[in-house]
């Protein structure tokens, strides 16, 4: 038990953050959610219904670019972990430990800048009249420049470096744990180095993989900036859905409507995530 | 205890300090503007005029409106819609109030264009808006490889494949519908009507995807585009054009054969906005004709300063001369005030075309 005097300070300081979450998270969201629930009839009042949430599922265009989105973000978050895997162990075993430290900074530097400006880095490198381009055409390997923006193995790319950070940290903390002489027994034994990989690596690793999976397919799923401007023409993410309808449309309710589908839908994808490998949210996020 | 009555002291006076400080700033001007509406040179000469600092946020019509309509109508002192949007909005969500022409040089405004915007944002018998400046949007043209584009049917035309631009917006709609010898403006009063066109509209530019190679969301990012000839046919605003065309003669703007659409973005000022006279004080400065020139000099766009066009530079002169000879001005079509729920129907079949394969 705290001290009388302990807990009005705690009480004090606690204060501004309460008031804050309460006041800027939680009142906006109960707003929106009633909104969510509200149509305008024909007479321009404001009536209940579940119509928002009946368009989503009667509007083909609408689930449809919800499960594209999802899938993508499924399909970016495992390749984020096949590039992060080799990344974290290689910083975690193989390196020698005087060097961890500045390679760690090396995956962070990029964070240092926003994401917008990130995004029109690798835009100035993949457009048709950029440094890629001019490089392979100098080099002879291309006779026209090709257009590499615009397409969704772009946007997917633009997604998995955006998201690496979030992936290789968390595995980078799980594998630290792991006893180096069980991978050297494995090999005594005559073990090779994919039944190494799946026997002891992965399962000692499942934790991080899946607390790192759960940040990248949350940050992929929200993102707006890369799909938008990375993929181009037909890259319509649900996000710009969301969007949409709040800035073109004007219409706030169907708007709140999607963003509660959203939270409800990726909150369902990951607790079946969470249900196939068999972890609890208690032990992943601790 | 006296321990626990220093940190109180401590802890409340640090409040104090900190909130205070917003009390002693000097006065500001929020302006909830479009790219390029408030030029830095212009911003300093008022700052030192008026010692006023002007806090710029840049925005469009859209996120205008959805930002206002947010906080009710704060935030911002003055905000720069254009004059087609804001009748609807004003009436169903109050965001601003009327304006005060005792308190408008109005000499300084060219008669025409006063008197259309104040009827076109007219509601409950108070206009809400004075005009600025006003251009079109119609297509830039690379001659060079595009010479024979004329009306926006080109942008859907099989010839420039993989090197058209244009925006997913409700003026790629509307001027898509001109094109194909339709009056969207007729049917505005007629949503059946209007909604029948969208949906032929909207199929025709799912037809035409393959055809675009991006569309574009943000001006700069176009124009570079132009500028490394990767886009040989956009449609976009006039200056964008011509600013291009300074550095490359190939490129300029085309005022389309069904015609350019004319838009007019003004001065309206938020129902809550805070520090009024300054608002008041910067429409005054921007419509002076010397600082209109300089703006218009800048961004290429015509002001509703009146004599104002005398004091830009020659080239300027020549950019109408080039791209509208009499005929075209004469076919410009100008946006009536849109009403209420067009918006919702556009916005679905923009979402539709984006959507498509």
């Amino acid at each position: 038990m705290l001290k009388g005097q302990k807990r009005w300070g705690l009480f004090f300081f606690l204060a501004p953050v309460v008031l804050w979450l309460f006041v800027m998270i939680v009142l906006p969201h109960i707003d929106l959610l009633i909104m969510s629930f509200r149509i305008e009839n024909d007479e321009g009042q404001q009536i209940w219904s579940l119509k928002n949430y009946l368009n989503f599922f009667e509007e083909p265009i609408y689930w449809l670019t919800f499960a594209r989105t999802a899938i993508y973000s499924i399909l970016v978050t495992f390749l984020t972990f096949v590039i992060a895997l080799p990344v974290a162990f290689y910083i975690t075993k193989v390196v020698k430990p005087k060097y961890q430290g500045f390679l760690l900074v090396l995956l962070l530097l990029p964070f240092w800048v926003s994401e917008l400006v990130r995004v029109y880095g690798w835009m100035i490198l993949l457009r048709e009249s950029g440094v890629i381009n001019h490089f392979l055409l100098k080099a002879g390997l291309l006779k026209q420049p090709i257009e590499m923006l615009y397409r969704d193995s772009t946007m997917i790319l633009g997604l998995v470096y955006t998201s690496m950070l979030f992936m290789v940290v968390p595995i980078i903390s799980v594998l630290d744990s792991l006893d180096n002489s069980l991978i050297e027994a494995a090999y005594d034994l005559g073990a090779n180095m994919w039944t190494i990989l799946f026997k002891i690596i992965i399962p000692h690793a499942t934790p991080g993989i899946v607390s790192g999976s759960i940040v990248v397919f949350m940050l992929t799923l929200g993102n707006y900036l890369t799909p938008n401007l990375m993929g181009g023409k037909n890259s319509l993410w649900f996000t710009e859905q969301i969007y949409n309808q709040f800035i073109a449309s004007f219409n706030w309710n169907q708007g709140s409507a999607f963003g509660f589908l959203l939270l409800v839908l990726s909150s369902i994808v990951v607790w079946l995530g969470l249900k196939l490998t068999r972890q609890n949210l208690k032990k992943v996020v601790q | 205890m006296i321990k626990r009555k220093l940190f109180v002291l401590c802890v409340v006076s640090a409040f104090v300090l900190v909130f205070s400080g917003g009390l002693y700033a000097a006065e500001t001007l929020s302006l909830l503007t479009w790219k390029g509406y408030a030029p830095k040179n212009l911003v300093e000469k008022f700052e030192k005029e008026t010692g006023i600092t002007v806090k710029v946020t840049y925005s469009n019509n859209e996120e205008m409106i959805a930002k206002l309509r947010a906080t009710r109508g704060a935030g911002f002192d003055l905000a720069q819609p254009s004059q087609d949007r804001i009748s609807s909005v004003q009436e169903k969500y109050q965001i601003y109030q009327p304006i005060d022409m005792s308190k408008i040089n109005a000499a300084q405004i060219i008669p025409s264009m006063l008197k259309a915007v104040q009827l076109n944002t007219m509601v409950n018998v108070k206009s809400h808006a004075v005009p600025f400046c006003w251009g079109t949007s119609g297509l830039i043209v690379n001659r060079k490889f595009a010479a024979d584009a004329k009306d926006y049917s080109d942008l859907l035309n099989e010839a420039y494949k993989g090197r058209v631009s244009y925006r997913l917006k409700r003026p790629t709609l509307i001027a898509i519908a001109f094109a194909m010898g339709d009056d969207p403006f007729a049917k505005y009063s007629d949503v059946n009507a209007y909604q029948a066109l969208m949906e032929k509209v909207g199929q025709a530019l799912i037809d035409g995807k393959p055809i675009v190679k991006n569309y574009w969301t943000n001006g700069d990012a176009l124009l570079q585009s132009m500028r490394s000839e990767e886009v040989y046919l956009a449609m976009a605003w006039d200056n964008g054009g011509w600013k291009l065309h300074v550095e490359n003669s190939d490129i300029d703007f085309l005022a389309p054969k069904s015609g350019a659409l004319g838009w007019i973005d003004t001065f309206a000022i938020p129902a809550k906005a805070k520090n009024i006279d300054a608002a008041y004080k910067w429409i005054n400065f921007m419509l002076k004709p010397e600082n209109a020139a300089q703006f218009t000099n800048m961004e290429k766009y015509g002001t509703a300063s009146r004599g104002s066009i005398e004091l830009t530079n020659v080239d300027i002169r020549g950019n109408f001369q080039r791209s509208f000879p009499q005929a075209a001005v004469d076919n410009i079509k100008w946006y009536p005030p849109v009403p209420a729920k067009l918006e919702e129907i556009e916005g679905k079949i923009l979402d539709k075309v984006k959507a498509a394969k």
